[in-house]
């Protein structure tokens, strides 16, 4: 049955996009594929599932499709067109979506929201919740970024040349910002798999786009601790005290895998690589250390170089990381100080290490990260 | 596809002036590919007089509409095949650079 529902999601996509194309119409696309999607969740539970899932669901949708425009008496030649989509060969129209999605003349919001609801097919009220507004809300955004598509002439296609390059870096800018935002209840990202789901397609899409793999690699990774990054309590646990045996050890073989084949180009594949030297038995550091002098090359952002002093201090001693941190400007407060705490506990200096996580602790908001700090600011027990 | 390029200053231009481009070399082009439809440079809002009609009666303004630091220094306007082509098109004209540029699609036909 899951490999049914994953066909179903996947003509879900393949049906809006290419009905997107032929009628230009977003609202009739997406409601003719969830037309599709209801009937086979009414039939097939009745009547088994077909041998095509797919080619059944693309049947109805398009015959909805032609329902609703010859009901709007569209001209005779468009409800052709649309009658004979998919015939012999289904096209792939869903790099399209996905590049007319992240367009970069919608805002960011809109791009995230789109792609969950067009590309990914998450319900509105889904995307509102994890977003923290309300489905009303959350439907203007949707309809505004549509009505802006329309309006303003935004193309319907994957852009060429010079311009792909260009405009790549966003599409997986807000693949990454759907893996990191719109956390549920328990502080997990709420579309983590969604995002992983669309880094593949994606990756499927655009084999020759290294940045792509470094990407899905990056979010497999992370993905991989989800079941080890919380305790009972639901505090946030440390990587270095985490249950490595928690860790989903088959995305990071997959991951590994990716990496091993894919040439580092940017600053995704980087971050993959760092997070690679924390999947093994131990965390190797002095590997680490070398790709956050890499990552800092390409991205020399104050929170890389405070991450980039934390790797050699690990690797190198914590007085290395120390001078290092001391040439850290613009980083944020909370974190500086905690990393200088971590240094100086590693380098002996417990008092003035216990001083620094307090500090921290205020400076950070309230919440779990707060809390690690203030725990890690108590002396300890004594035996 | 027709869009409306209002051309505004900004408070905050590119400081690296040999990057910009030539706006003689700007037009030339988008005049010869049929892209430019017409345009102008305006005087500036201190010779603008804002006009509504209220109750019958016709009341003046001395200036623009609205009084902000950016000011709308000249249009043009763009017949091109999509938002892309236009977005190139504003965004090799020296005011992207020394101001910033609005694209406004025409609506749609009724």
């Amino acid at each position: 049955m899951q490999e049914v529902a994953e066909a179903a999601r996947d003509s879900y996509t393949r049906i809006v996009a290419t009905l997107i194309r032929v009628t230009g119409d977003w609202t009739l696309a997406e409601d003719c594929a969830q037309d599709a999607l209801t009937a086979a969740l009414e039939r097939w539970p009745r009547d088994g599932v077909p041998a095509n899932p797919g080619g059944w669901l693309t049947t109805v949708a398009r015959n909805r499709a032609v329902d609703v425009l010859r009901r709007a008496a569209v001209e005779e030649s468009k409800l052709r067109e649309v009658a004979m989509l998919w015939e012999p060969a289904p096209p792939d129209d869903r790099l399209r979506l996905i590049f007319t999605c992240c367009h970069p003349a919608l805002s960011l919001e809109a791009r995230v929201a789109l792609t969950l609801r067009t590309v990914a097919g998450v319900p509105t009220a889904g995307i509102a919740r994890a977003f923290l507004v309300s489905e009303a809300t959350m439907t203007r955004r949707l309809t505004r970024a549509k009505s802006k598509i329309a309006a303003a002439r935004i193309p319907y296609r994957v852009p060429a040349g010079e311009a792909l390059a260009e405009r790549l870096p966003g599409v997986l800018a807000v693949l990454y910002l759907l893996f990191t935002r719109g956390y549920d209840a328990d502080g997990e990202p709420a579309f983590a798999d969604e995002a992983i789901r669309l880094a593949r397609l994606l990756a499927a899409l655009m084999p020759a786009e290294p940045e792509v793999s470094g990407l899905l690699a990056l979010c497999l990774l992370q993905h991989s601790r989800r079941a080890a990054r919380r305790d009972e309590a639901g505090e946030l646990v440390p990587l270095e005290r985490q249950d490595r045996a928690r860790w989903d050890h088959a995305a990071i073989e997959e991951a590994v895998e990716i990496l091993a084949r894919t040439p580092v180009e940017g600053a995704y594949a980087i971050q993959a690589h760092i997070a690679a030297c924390h999947a093994g038995e131990r965390t190797d550091w002095v590997r680490a250390a070398r790709w956050y002098d890499e990552l800092a090359r390409v991205q020399p952002t104050p929170v890389v170089e405070l991450n980039r002093a934390v790797a050699h201090g690990y690797a190198y001693g914590p007085e290395v990381g120390l001078g290092m941190l001391a040439k850290v400007e613009g980083a944020p407060e909370g974190y500086v100080l905690a990393v200088e705490g971590d240094l100086r506990a590693r380098a002996g200096e417990e008092g003035r290490a216990a001083e620094l996580f307090m500090r921290a602790a205020a400076a950070v908001p309230d919440g779990p990260e707060r809390r690690a700090l203030l725990k890690r600011a108590q002396p300890p027990a004594s035996p | 596809m027709k869009y409306m390029m209002f051309v505004c200053s900004d408070t905050e231009p590119e400081t690296d002036e040999s990057r910009v481009p030539d706006i003689e070399v700007w037009v030339a082009d988008n005049d010869a590919s049929g892209r430019r439809v017409t345009g102008s440079v305006l005087a500036p809002p201190t010779a603008a007089t804002t006009v509504r009609v209220r109750g019958g009666e016709v009341l003046l303004t001395d200036g623009p509409f609205t009084e902000t630091k950016e000011v709308i220094v000249g249009f043009d306007i763009l017949e091109c095949a999509d938002l892309d082509e236009a977005l190139a098109v504003a965004a090799a004209h020296p005011m992207a650079y020394n101001g910033r540029i609005e694209l406004r699609p025409f609506a749609a036909e009724i």
